[in-house]
Formats: C-alpha cells, sequence, structure tokens
C-alpha cells in the first residue's frame, strides 16, 4: 500500500523544497517515489500543490480524490482546496497564517479564520501551527518549510525522523544555512507555543 | 545502470544523452523547458547545445546538424511548432541522415499555454512518426528507441509528451557514462538531388513518404511499447488509451474487482497507428472506451479501422461525449468514466469524497500575480498614468507580463501569440486613427519573434508605441538566457545584442531607455513617446525581481498612513494588504524593496527599514 501526500501553498513559500526532502528521505530509505508538482505560470504567487506517492503499486505519481494519507498545507485556505484529496482519517498539518491574494486586498471575499473553522469541523487528525510566529521568532520567513517538515514529523503520521531530513539538508543545502534549516525543523517539538490545535 | 529520482524531462534528457546526441537546440517553453537545461548541465563534453532564438531557428539548426550525420534533439512546446511548422512540413519531404528527435511537450488543460492543440495530430498532418510515453521511465527508453527509428527510415520522429509526464518524479535506471551509445558524425556531403527541395523531389518523396507509413504502421504492431492485455473470455468491453492516461486507467483498473479483466490497448505510437495491432485488440469486442486527453486521435483511428475491416465494435469517447471534450483527465475523471462505461454504481465513493469538498465561494480566488517587486508592474503603472484619460490601446504579448492583464493593473487588452501584440497595435491602428496604440513586448520575446513585426510597423508607416519589459532574462520559463543577456545555455560569455542598437538600426527615431522604478521620468517618457507620430519605443529595463533581490524592505508607518488604499487599488502589490485598522501593513516576507509604492503614497507613509 502506498503512502500518499498532498503538499500545498502559495507559490514561493517553498513547498517544491518541502517535497523534495521528503523524497529523498524515502529514496534514502529505499522506499519507492513518485512525484508531481506545479510548475509553470502558477508559481507566480498562484495556488501550488505537489503530490507524493510513496510506496511499489502507484502507477502514477497523481493522487486520486480521498486517498491523500496526509495533506500538509503552508495556508489554511489552501488546506480546505486540497482537502477533497484527504482519506478518511487523513491527518492534516498546516499553518494558520493566511497569504491574502491580491483579489482579497482588492475585495474579494477571503474570511481565513472561516477556513480554519471549517477544517475543524471537517478533520478528524489536525495539527494547526502559527508558522508566523515561528518564522519571526527564527528570523526568517525562508524556512517555512522546513518548520511544516517538522510540524508534519510531529504529528507523527509522516513516518520520518528529524535526523532523516538533517541528512537531507546537509546533502543538498548550502552549509551557511544547515544551522538555520536545524532550527526550523525542530522548532514545532521544542516551542509548543505555536500550535494552535493538535487533535 | 544506476537509480535517479528524475523529472520526466530530465529522463528525456538523460536518454538523449545516453543515445549519443550530438547537438540539442531548442527555445524554453512550459512544460518542455527542463529538456534542454538538463543537457546542458549533464552534458558530456562533446554535446554542442543552444538557446535558439525561436522555435524555427531552432528546428532548422538541428536539421543543419542531422544532414551532417549528427544525433539531434530540437525541444519546445506545443504552441512552438507551430513556430517551427514551416522547416517541420519540408524537412519531412527532404528527410535526415542523423536521427532526428523533435520533443515537443503538450499541455493539457491547458496549465501555461494558449492552446489545447494536440501534436499527435500534427504528426499526421506532416506525416512525422510519433512516440507518445506514458511515464518518465518510458520516456527514458523511448528515446534511444525514436533515434534508432529515425535512422533506419530517414525520417525526423516526434516524441510527445504532456504536462504529467514531463513534469513528474519517478525513480528510474539510468545508463552509467561507459554505456552510453557513441555517434560519429559524418559529415555532410554535396548531393543536391537529396537536400534540395523541388517539386519533383517532392512529388516522388511523397509517394516514399506514403509507403514508408504503411510500413511502419506494421512495424509499430509489433512495437514493445505498444501493449494489449485483458481476457476477452471474460469481457467484452475494451479500453484504449495512451501517455499519461495509460497510467490513470491502470490505476483505476487496479481498483476495482469489475474491470480487471477488461482489455487494454496501450498505443505508444498514435502515427503511423499500430493498425494491425488495433484489429487484433478490437475483434471479439463489443464496446470501447477511448481515454485520451486532448484531441481523439486514438479514438478516430478506431472507428476508422471499424469500417475499414467491418468490426461491429461500439466506439465511444470524446466524440460520443462519455470522456470530457477540453482539459486534462486525472485519476478521478477516469475512474468515473470507467465507471459509467462498466455500469459500475460508483455513488458511494463518490458522496465520500463529495462530502470533503468545501463551498468554493470560501476559498480564496488565487490567480497568478507579478511578483511583489516585479519591475514589469512599475513600467505597466507608469503607461496608464501617463495616458489617462485618452483613447488608447494595451496589446499584451507571451511571458510573465500577461499577468498585467490582472485588476488592478487591467494593461493587456489583448494577448494572441508570441510577438503578435505589434501587428495587433498596427491592425488596430490603420482603422481607428484616434486610438493611441501601445504594444508591450518581452526582451525574450523581442528577440523570438518581435523584430520582424517592427520593421513592418517601420516600412508601412504605422503609427505606435512600443514598450519593451527588458528584465534581461526569459522569466516565465525560468530564467533562461537570451541574445541581450550575453550568455548562452553552454555558459559561454557572447556579446549581447542590444535591443536599443536594433530598433535604431530599422530606423526608429525615438527609443528610451528608462528605469521603471523610476516613477516620475518613466510617465514623462511615456508622454513624451506617445505625442509623437510614428514608431516609437521605450525600453524599461529593470531586471527580473526574482534574480536580483534588493534588501531594503519597506514598512508603513501606521501613524502616516490614513487608510485611503491608494497603494493596494492602483498597484496591486501581493506585499501590500490590508491591516485590521483599516490601514495598510506590508508583508515583510514578500517586499523586495522596489519603492514604487513609496512614489505614489500621497502621504508618504512607506519607510526603509523593515527585516527579513
Amino acid at each position: 500500500m502506498s503512502k500518499n501526500i498532498v503538499l500545498c501553498g502559495v507559490g514561493g513559500q517553498g513547498t517544491v523544497l518541502a517535497s523534495k526532502l521528503i523524497s529523498a528521505a524515502a529514496l534514502e530509505k529505499g522506499i519507492p517515489v513518485m512525484s508531481a508538482e506545479t510548475i509553470g505560470m502558477a508559481q507566480r504567487g498562484g495556488s501550488v500543490f505537489s503530490h507524493l506517492r510513496m510506496g511499489n503499486d502507484a502507477y502514477c505519481p497523481m493522487i486520486a480524490k480521498g486517498s491523500a494519507d496526509m495533506i500538509i498545507a503552508f495556508e489554511p485556505g489552501e488546506a480546505l482546496r486540497m482537502l477533497p484529496y484527504l482519506k478518511k482519517d487523513g491527518q492534516v498539518v498546516v499553518s494558520s497564517h493566511p497569504v491574502i491574494p491580491v483579489t482579497a486586498s482588492l475585495g474579494a471575499k477571503y474570511d481565513y479564520e472561516l477556513a480554519i473553522s471549517t477544517l475543524r469541523s471537517k478533520v478528524s487528525k489536525l495539527l494547526i501551527i502559527d508558522g508566523n510566529m515561528a518564522c519571526n521568532d527564527i528570523g526568517s520567513h525562508k524556512v517555512l518549510n522546513l518548520i511544516m517538515l517538522g510540524a508534519s514529523i510531529y504529528s507523527g503520521a509522516l513516518g520520518f525522523t528529524e535526523d532523516d531530513f538533517r541528512w537531507q539538508i546537509q546533502k543538498r543545502i548550502s552549509p551557511k544555512f544547515h544551522e538555520l534549516n536545524f532550527k526550523a525543523l525542530e522548532y514545532v517539538r521544542l516551542n509548543p507555543q505555536v500550535i494552535i490545535e493538535n487533535k | 545502470m544506476h537509480t535517479e529520482f528524475v523529472m520526466g524531462n530530465e529522463a528525456i534528457a538523460l536518454g538523449a544523452i545516453a543515445a549519443g546526441v550530438n547537438l540539442v537546440s531548442g527555445y524554453p517553453g512550459t512544460p518542455s523547458t527542463e529538456v534542454l537545461e538538463t543537457i546542458a548541465k549533464k552534458r558530456t563534453a562533446d554535446i554542442y547545445v543552444e538557446w535558439s532564438i525561436n522555435e524555427k531557428a531552432a528546428m532548422e539548426v538541428a536539421a543543419g546538424a542531422s544532414y551532417a550525420g549528427a544525433r539531434v534533439m530540437v525541444t519546445m512546446k506545443q504552441v512552438g511548432l507551430n513556430v517551427a511548422s514551416d522547416p517541420l512540413m519540408c524537412l519531412e519531404y527532404v528527410g535526415i541522415k542523423g536521427g532526428m528527435i523533435i520533443l515537443v511537450a503538450d499541455d493539457p488543460g491547458p496549465i501555461s499555454s494558449q492552446t489545447e492543440q494536440d501534436t499527435r495530430n500534427f504528426a499526421q498532418f506532416s506525416k512525422i512518426p510519433c512516440f507518445d510515453p506514458s511515464s518518465a521511465k518510458e520516456a527514458y527508453d523511448m528515446v534511444e528507441d525514436a533515434f534508432d527509428y529515425s535512422e533506419r527510415y530517414k525520417t525526423p520522429v516526434i516524441l510527445r509528451s504532456t504536462t504529467r509526464v514531463c513534469h513528474g518524479y519517478a525513480s528510474i535506471e539510468i545508463k552509467d557514462e561507459n554505456e552510453f551509445t557513441k555517434h560519429t558524425v559524418e559529415g555532410f556531403i554535396k548531393d543536391t538531388s537529396r537536400w534540395v527541395i523541388f517539386p519533383r523531389l517532392s512529388y516522388a518523396n511523397h509517394k516514399k513518404i506514403v509507403a514508408r507509413n504503411e510500413e511502419l504502421s506494421e512495424v509499430f504492431s509489433g512495437y514493445k511499447r505498444n501493449l494489449l492485455n485483458g481476457d476477452k473470455n471474460i469481457s467484452k468491453k475494451g479500453i484504449a488509451t495512451g501517455g499519461i492516461s495509460y497510467t490513470y486507467v491502470m490505476e483505476s483498473l487496479a481498483s476495482n474487482e469489475e474491470y480487471k479483466n477488461f482489455s487494454v490497448f496501450k498505443v505508444a505510437t498514435p502515427y503511423p497507428f499500430p493498425e494491425k495491432l488495433a484489429v487484433g485488440f478490437l475483434t471479439g469486442l463489443d464496446e470501447v472506451l477511448c481515454i485520451e486527453e486532448l484531441d481523439p486521435v486514438i479514438e478516430k483511428e478506431l472507428v476508422y479501422i471499424c469500417g475499414k475491416y467491418n468490426l461491429d465494435v461500439k466506439i465511444r469517447g470524446k466524440l460520443t461525449h462519455d470522456i470530457q471534450v477540453a482539459g486534462e483527465n486525472s485519476i478521478d475523471s477516469v475512474s468515473q468514466a470507467i465507471g459509467s462505461f462498466a455500469s459500475v454504481n460508483l455513488s458511494n465513493t463518490i458522496e465520500e469524497t463529495k462530502s470533503q469538498e468545501v463551498d468554493p465561494s470560501i476559498l480564496p480566488v488565487r490567480p497568478p500575480v507579478l511578483c511583489a517587486g516585479c519591475p514589469h508592474r512599475a513600467s505597466f503603472y507608469a503607461v496608464k498614468q501617463a495616458m489617462k484619460g485618452q483613447k488608447t490601446i494595451f496589446c499584451g504579448d507571451i511571458g510573465c507580463y500577461t499577468m498585467g492583464n490582472a485588476m488592478p493593473l487591467d494593461m493587456c487588452d489583448t494577448c494572441l501569440c508570441m510577438g503578435a501584440g505589434l501587428g495587433i497595435a498596427q491592425g488596430v491602428g490603420h482603422v481607428e486613427a484616434d486610438t493611441k496604440c501601445f504594444a508591450f513586448v518581452g526582451d525574450s520575446t523581442f528577440f523570438a519573434s518581435a523584430i520582424t513585426g517592427v520593421i513592418n510597423a517601420v516600412y508601412n508607416g504605422a503609427d505606435m508605441t512600443l514598450v519593451v519589459l527588458d528584465n534581461s532574462t526569459t522569466a516565465m520559463t525560468g530564467h533562461q538566457p537570451h541574445p541581450g543577456t550575453g550568455r548562452t545555455a553552454m555558459g559561454d560569455v557572447v556579446e549581447k545584442i542590444s535591443i536599443e542598437n536594433v530598433l535604431k538600426g530599422i530606423g526608429l527615431q525615438f527609443v528610451k531607455t528608462v528605469d521603471p522604478l523610476d516613477y516620475q521620468l518613466s510617465v514623462a517618457t511615456v508622454k513624451e513617446a506617445s505625442e509623437l507620430r510614428g514608431v516609437k519605443a521605450i525600453i524599461f529595463k529593470s531586471p527580473c525581481i526574482v534574480l536580483n533581490k534588493p534588501t531594503n524592505k519597506l514598512v508603513i508607518d501606521s501613524k502616516i498612513c490614513t487608510g485611503c488604499k491608494k497603494c493596494i487599488r492602483e498597484l496591486g502589490c501581493p506585499a501590500l494588504i490590508p491591516d485590521i485598522n483599516g490601514k495598510v501593513k506590508i508583508d515583510p516576507s514578500l517586499c523586495t524593496g522596489c519603492l514604487l509604492c513609496s512614489q505614489i503614497c500621497p502621504f508618504e507613509a512607506m519607510l526603509e527599514g523593515g527585516l527579513d
């Protein structure tokens, strides 16, 4: 049985690197991986997603609706958009901080508190963290992806350890950013005050 | 052999390197771009790679190298093949010597394109054999096959891929360097009866091409990647498919016991169609569902074969509206179509998924936009302000700056295809003399297809303003170099071609280069240009913000900000967001410190010094 993960967010938030790190961690353990991600126009501030499938029985990199074991969402509205992919009793890990689209700044409606309360009512396994508070504390907005990976490990649903990712960070990311990324990776575990909800 | 986790486009590139490709040319375009980029990055020292200025140039460069006996690949997206169609159509009549693969990436959806055209139809039209991989792994293996067929039958071949194959990742077996095929280049041998296209030669070769494709149809019926399976003793239903849809079909069939004995016909060579194999598939079936994206190519072939061989099989698909006629397929759309075809009630599963659907009205509307700090925003805004109150048309073009159409800028009245904005501005101007006509074009698009449009405008006495949005890269497709950047695909440093000099050389009297982030000067320059008659050009030059991020972020002093929201209403920068106190705040994770908003704020509320 393969394990299916959807990562989603807004173009520029770093979902692609997070997806690559999970793939690399799986391949390191000899688990076959297929993945697909948004490339092209939508990367410019649009809704983006990665589908990731680990295991032997996948034919294609795309995930069917109702079959994702886990959704890792960098933005609450995007979590909601991807919800139809979640399997019954699947885990959602989400950052509560909204990215306000230009359409909403100009007057279109985006009630992100309603997005979060809808997630609360529809999802049984839900970890909400304040990713913005974590970024501010760490001092960089570029590490949201590692914070979200750390939160995903913390949820218990991802199936990897922080060490699995520390190793991938060492292999793939420039040494001058190692400490920053390690700090982001373990942030949620060490700072439970950023956890808004964990059920 | 070793295993690598690669994107489909990387697999195609690595397949070409392993097959001994000597020359690769192409023009960037989603979803094809990473093929050439990967070859440029991973090539062995003897492989020549270039970003050509457009697809026609790329096709001709590749054809020349093939004439000399080199193995070549030329890469482009589906609409790029339209640009290259002149050499393509003729090349098939002349033929080639070294193996030639034309890699064309189609974009069902479409996700990043103007059309949902189907290159399999272009293959039929040009009579060029076509391969259609269903996965990254198959794409890797197919490249070697495609080169072999190309050389054996002395014809270019099309390797047609689609977005989900191009951009899907998988772990695949890759050859090591000592296993690579070595292809030596014989050199060009003069023979005017072979290389010079004349009506008499075209007539003779037309007959040969038809005979060859009849032979290839037979040969492809035995090609190992055209697959047939299923058990007709148990089920009289069959599914015909190809490309990524094949994997959706297999995924769906594996999920339900009722379907597992359906016959499946996977078409890896949509042209020439493997007719004999298709007859074997159809014989003994009652009903077939064709599952493919874009045009009903397989479906029409099967309808034709049923007629030709008098087979009583009901063919379903796009023509019968059993499959959606537009947009991309998904596991879900394919599962539903197979469910209806099998008369299986899927309502439980569908209901379960539906319970997780959310009312779309509560989802944020999030179209792609110009990045925070993008210099194009400043250019569009300057033109808009300078021309306020006048009758204008703003003709857009293909690139990041197409997003200038979004509110509140609303600065793209037309967009058709690469370079078309220039011609459209001229056409409107010739019949609507009181309209100030503007054409916007990016720097890469300028070199690809706008220069002829400028010459046409000057020669025919048009009255228009050309605005070149020069961010010194090909931004939308991922920052490829072009003639204005002074770098090549292989990393060589070359003389930059100056857009300003090109325009002056054509004879434009008014050509001014301005930094669009200097708001006052930009507006003044636009006003000056628009008041002159003839063809005028403004080059707004400022580097792409993705590549050159300034460090001085801005903050808004909430004591000064009055909440008038002029910045949000007029600029639409994603870093400017309404604050809960009714004022405006700057998202520090997005602001790049371009300073445009600070130049238009009536109260000077923006201050430098925000932190990362």
